[in-house]
């Protein structure tokens, strides 16, 4: 999984790389700039997930459930949560081509919704070897601009050893 | 808004039926479009293969999404989903032709205080485990 914006320079060559640096377990990161949860985002996720769930989609149909506007599915926080520039820094080192998805887990306090204006707020908490590959443990809150925790991920990549 | 099936209906041991999602190409273009991930592992069968696998792999996160709508559409509100983990263990290969299909199915494992139940999931796409360690915390009624 690589991290959101401009695809990172992908390095089929990959031969020299560097042990993911280690310097960087412990280290908590600036909360990033405030996302805003729009309708049209959530809808657009949805409908890529292919889930037709009137909640995600159809605002009248979440305040007649009891939410104040729609929805999100219970995976749309990585759309937030890996906007993290944490990742992305070179001196991390971290090969994206090589990298695989190991582990994802979310604590939900509740169901983020259209207009929370969000900031994510990550720690590196775990960057060790095993076998070939290299594993590092992020873990992130996700919190609305006014302090609402809304949700704790915990996302393990794994780098492929070559 | 509450959860529709009832913390009193389930016992531990509880099998919720299992359900199958087509996966193709054009799912890994929307979901790549949606999320922001955009490594061409999940879209350019030539990247894929040069590095390494054996053809283009879908997002584990869009892996994880169906799972979700499996634990969802069940308990009948997202709200109701208190905590959602899984481990990746196989990677979803999605060939040009034909796509992939997964099949999801899940499991009461344990009832916990509070109307909350942990739903184990299990998750195959070719005969392989793609999921493991899959669980759901739902709020039920």
């Amino acid at each position: 999984m690589a991290p959101h914006g401009p695809a990172p320079p992908f390095d089929l060559e990959g031969a020299d790389r560097m042990a993911i640096n280690r310097d960087f377990i412990g280290r908590t990161f600036p909360p990033t700039e405030p996302y805003e949860v729009s309708r049209v985002k959530i809808r657009e996720f949805a409908d890529a997930i292919g889930d037709p769930n009137p909640l995600y989609r159809d605002a009248e149909a979440a305040k007649a459930a009891g939410y104040p506007d729609v929805i999100a599915p219970p995976t749309f926080p990585i759309v937030v949560s890996l906007g993290n520039p944490a990742l992305a820094d070179p001196e991390l080192g971290i090969d994206f081509a090589m990298v695989v998805h190991g582990e994802q887990r979310f604590e939900y306090t509740r169901p983020m919704r259209a207009g929370d204006v969000v900031t994510c707020t990550s720690t590196i908490t775990d960057i060790k070897s095993i076998g070939r590959n290299e594993k590092l443990t992020v873990e992130t809150e996700i919190a609305t601009v006014e302090g609402e925790l809304i949700c704790k991920t915990y996302n393990t990549l794994v780098e492929r050893g070559a | 808004m509450t959860a529709r099936v009832k913390y009193d209906d389930v016992e531990v041991g509880t099998e919720i039926p299992a359900q199958t999602y087509h996966i193709d190409r054009a799912n890994l273009v929307m979901y790549a479009g949606a999320s922001g991930d955009f490594n061409p592992i999940h879209w350019r069968e030539s990247f894929a293969k040069a590095v390494g696998l054996p053809d283009v792999i879908a997002h584990g996160m869009y892996t994880m999404a169906q799972a979700g709508r499996f634990v969802t559409d069940w308990a009948g509100d997202p709200g109701a989903v208190v905590d959602y983990g899984v481990r990746f263990s196989a990677p979803v290969v999605v060939p040009d032709e034909g796509g992939a299909t997964l099949e999801v199915s899940g499991k009461i494992e344990e009832k916990l205080e509070d109307n909350k139940v942990v739903v184990a999931l299990t998750a195959r796409a070719a005969d392989q485990k793609v999921l493991t360690r899959a669980k759901a915390v739902v709020r039920l009624a």
